[in-house]
């Protein structure tokens, strides 16, 4: 059986971190798992958690009053889910679905914010690590928005 | 390169097909199925390449060959309705006549990529010249190493192919990945850009072959993150499209750069043209 420690340990998104940074994630870490269907975050609660999958799909949804929920992406195997627990207000910008049956690892924000706060180091890697995972984001967005199958008329 | 088969040698005269199917893919691309009125002109083509497609009274288009190239009865074309030719084009009746001239251009380097791996990515109608090639690979599995196909599309009901990418991803040594850019809630699929798949393909660079066909932009992205993946410039090919008429490289209407993309392409290496996709002006 797999060990929190050599999961995360093995994650890509951990990769090259110092064994006593990895030692800090684990103890702020747990093994969770959620239906299909049912949320893992909400828009507007509080943002104190994120999540790297484990097993299956999350969907990204943005809520639009009058609307059915817009899926803005969907994240799965080996991705992060979450990052506004890293910046103040600390409160979800969209809600997170379970397509399929998720199996993920919950990292308590709240005590990793802590613990970047005291050692500015480990606050450093975290923060490397968020910053590519928004910036790869972001370019997806970009060509998102450019809606490029569209016919141009 | 102009294909020439039988006693054709005119690249400029239409040859008479008959409509013997049109289905509908989506609520505005159609794929059609075309065989030679005469037993005299068969229809033998390579991977990537087009044909100007003649509706006539309406006009001539150039239309990627979307087809199995071991089928030489038939020509199968995949044709999006945005404008008054292709509109006419689609509504042709089974048993309505379509002229054809070619097959023109270069193709997908598909003997080149022999006993390699092949990487397939496809952004909306840029399935259609592609898949052609997907059969060639299937056709010949022990030729070629693992076939991964990364295909994107606006959204689920405008995605080509559904039915056939379920069957591909069923071949040994195959991987498929689809996303769309807009999901409903009923879709279970990915959601986010082409490029967004390259985290679940499971790639393996040094062997490799891609081979790319969708808008500009996208192909832009696909090359970049290709090359992140460390494929060589010189093993990634684009396929790219102008507004073609003569076909044959006369006219200039395709003029890209020191290219016609008619005769020289449309099937390029990514070296070859690296400069000029972005460059404003083309």
């Amino acid at each position: 059986m797999e060990t929190l420690e050599r999961i995360i340990a093995e994650h890509p998104f951990f990769h090259g971190l110092d064994d006593d940074f990895v030692a800090l994630m684990v103890s702020c870490a747990s093994n969770v798992r959620f239906q299909a269907g049912t949320y893992i975050l909400k828009e507007g609660d509080p943002a104190n958690t994120f999540y790297l999958i484990r097993e299956g799909k999350v969907a990204v949804e943005v809520f639009a009053p009058q609307h059915k929920p817009i899926i803005v992406a969907t994240l799965s195997v080996g991705e992060i889910l979450g990052w506004s627990w890293l910046l103040p207000p600390f409160q979800w910008k969209f809600h997170a679905r379970a397509v399929d049956d998720v199996r993920a690892i919950a990292l308590d924000g709240k005590c990793l914010r802590a613990k970047c706060e005291e050692n500015h180091d480990l606050g450093y890697e975290v923060l490397k690590r968020f910053v590519q995972i928004m910036e790869q984001r972001l370019e997806a967005t970009r060509l998102q928005l450019l809606d490029v199958y569209a016919v141009k008329r | 390169m102009i294909m020439t088969t039988g006693t054709i040698t005119d690249p400029m005269l239409p040859q008479p097909y008959t409509v013997r199917d049109v289905a509908k893919e989506t609520p505005d691309t159609f794929t059609l199925r075309l065989e030679p009125k005469t037993a005299a002109n068969p229809s033998s083509f390579q991977p990537g390449q087009f044909s100007m497609l003649w509706v006539f009274g309406v006009g001539e288009l150039p239309i990627s060959i979307s087809g199995d190239p071991a089928l030489q009865d038939r020509l199968v074309y995949t044709v999006r309705s945005v404008g008054q030719a292709t509109h006419a084009l689609v509504n042709r009746r089974v048993g309505e006549g379509v002229g054809v001239r070619g097959p023109f251009g270069t193709g997908w380097p598909a003997e080149a990529a022999r006993g390699r791996d092949v990487i397939v990515v496809a952004g909306g109608i840029g399935l259609a010249p592609l898949r052609p090639l997907i059969y060639q690979v299937l056709q010949n599995r022990d030729d070629y190493g693992r076939l991964l196909i990364l295909y994107g599309a606006r959204s689920p009901r405008e995605l080509l192919y559904r039915k056939e990418l379920a069957a591909w991803a069923r071949n040994r040594e195959t991987q498929v990945l689809v996303t769309v850019d807009y999901g409903g809630l009923g879709w279970r699929g990915h959601v986010g850009v082409v490029t967004t798949l390259f985290k679940y393909a499971r790639l393996q660079p040094a062997p490799a072959v891609a081979m790319v066909c969708g808008p500009e932009i996208m192909m832009r992205f696909v090359t970049r993150e290709l090359e992140n993946q460390g494929l060589s410039r010189d093993n990634i090919y684009l396929s790219m499209e102008r507004n073609m008429k003569c076909a044959v490289g006369f006219c200039g209407h395709c003029q890209y750069g020191p290219h016609f993309i008619c005769k020289d392409g449309p099937v390029f290496r990514y070296e070859q043209i690296r400069n000029l996709l972005e460059k404003y002006e083309l």
